[in-house]
């Protein structure tokens, strides 16, 4: 017999790789933003290559925040949800795996094809280690701020933007530091290892912390 | 403390205090901008554009203030369940938003003639500038949840959320080298500020205290208010009377 935990993970993988708007999606969002940027600011491929680090940064933030807002609501509408809350496991675990399983889908998707889409940037290739690193590290931390959001607004029917409202502010350390870290991969007056630890442990932080944040806010539905 | 927090004898209280609070608030506010105004030196270097300090400094204050009032309400909201909580809670927000702007507006008017910008991206103004947006969203977050007491709850959660930035708004200018000049008030010892500075900016941060605490007090009587105006018009109307003034005037009596 399988773990509750594992086959909750199985579903929340299956439900986001086959139901649309899943990782797909989001990775064709995220080239959309990559491609639009350069129409706004101009093709110069040495801005390009400047910025690019943190095109990518905004990028990945708004795909992921994109494709939060049903991360909960799905569950509320077809009652899984209750069953999910009345179940013997600690809602901070379901919590919990439900946002591995959202960035397995999704998150993970970016972070393969920051590299790809780095090089459409112009950027060299320490740049694009950067980047891709810190993206592996610090995108998890967005999608577990992303779920106090979207436990928040899971019953509103115009959730998102309200969701973007509230999440986006609580970013900006994971922006900060993530791309610092990808800015200092390429120059080597800089340190890559402070900042990329601080965005490890905004990570780890934000594990620890935003489940139960999320599973008070889903608590908070059903009364 | 129970008795306190009970909403009739909340509104007693209130209707009580309130005149003297709210004179208190107008006495010192006089006093506080005549000293910034006459009583208090022009700066060797800044000349008179130092008087916006004491205005400036005490919204800041205020605004950090304002949000551990709400933060307190929010525990006050999760961990006993009480409605006077929830409404001291939501009638914060708009208030510590309106200080949190008054300081950001202020450090930009500043800003122009001392560093020759109205706005850097420095840590200090970046965190202040997310605190205003924090109360932004927590504004919107009252106004989209039609359930009083589930939009309490919400809030009350996100407003324990961004209790992280507050700590970072604190140590931002001793933790970054900023633009922005470090604590020259509260700080190890002593302050760093004249006396005759000094005087007049304390004056004006309990004129801005008082200031909140009259403001806070009447958004939350008419936050009860308008929840009583709304669980009796909902009555009337589900009895089928339509007779909702009469309703209203029969609650005031008993």
């Amino acid at each position: 017999m399988k773990s509750p935990l594992a086959a909750l993970f199985l579903r929340e993988w299956r439900l986001a790789r086959r139901i649309g708007g899943g990782g797909a999606m989001g990775v064709v969002f995220f080239l959309i933003m990559v491609t639009i940027t350069p129409f706004a600011i101009g093709p110069d491929l040495n801005l390009l290559g400047r910025i690019g680090p943190a095109i990518l940064w905004i990028a990945a933030l708004l795909a992921t925040l994109l494709g939060l807002d049903r991360l909960f609501q799905a569950d509320h509408e077809d009652g899984s949800l209750d069953l999910l809350r009345m179940a013997d496991t600690p809602l901070e675990l379901v919590v919990l795996v439900k946002c591995l399983a959202h960035w397995a889908a999704t998150g993970l998707p970016l972070v393969i094809a920051a590299p790809v889409f780095g090089l459409m940037l112009a950027l060299e290739p320490p740049a694009l280690a950067g980047v891709t690193a810190s993206l592996f590290v610090g995108t998890p931390a967005l999608t577990f701020m992303g779920a106090m959001g979207a436990a928040l607004t899971a019953t509103l029917r115009r959730g998102g933007l309200l969701m973007s409202i509230l999440v986006l502010p609580m970013t900006v350390p994971v922006l900060i530091f993530g791309v610092s870290s990808a800015a200092a991969a390429t120059d080597v007056s800089l340190s890559f290892t402070t900042p990329f630890l601080v965005l490890c442990a905004l990570t780890l932080a934000s594990a620890a912390g935003a489940p139960f944040a999320a599973a008070a806010a889903l608590r908070n539905l059903g009364e | 403390m129970w008795k306190y927090a009970n909403p009739t004898f909340f509104l007693a209280l209130v209707a009580r205090v309130l005149p003297w609070v709210a004179g208190l608030t107008v006495l010192l506010l006089a006093v506080g901008l005549y000293m910034t105004f006459f009583v208090a030196p022009a700066d060797y270097q800044q000349g008179d554009t130092v008087r916006i300090m004491y205005i400036h400094v005490p919204a800041a204050w205020l605004s950090v203030f304002c949000y551990m009032t709400m933060a307190a309400s929010a525990l006050g909201t999760l961990v006993w369940r009480h409605p006077l909580a929830d409404a001291a809670q939501k009638a914060a927000a708009p208030i510590g938003a309106a200080f949190t702007f008054i300081c950001l507006v202020t450090g930009s008017l500043w800003g122009k003639p001392m560093w020759g910008t109205w706005w850097v991206w420095d840590a200090r103004l970046t965190s202040v500038l997310v605190l205003f947006l924090i109360y932004l969203g927590l504004i919107a977050l009252w106004q989209t949840i039609e359930e009083p007491g589930r939009a309490a709850r919400a809030a009350a959660i996100l407003t324990l959320i961004g209790v992280v930035n507050i700590p970072i708004i604190k140590f931002s200018v001793d933790w970054w080298n900023t633009l922005h000049q470090p604590a020259s008030v509260f700080r190890m010892g002593g302050p760093t500020i004249h006396p005759t500075m000094l005087w007049p900016l304390m004056v004006m941060a309990l004129a801005f205290t008082m200031l909140f605490l009259t403001l806070h007090l009447m958004a939350t009587r008419n936050e009860i208010l308008r929840r009583r105006v709304h669980r009796l018009t909902m009555l009337a109307a589900g009895s089928g009377e339509s007779d909702v003034a009469g309703a209203r005037f029969a609650d005031q009596e008993a």
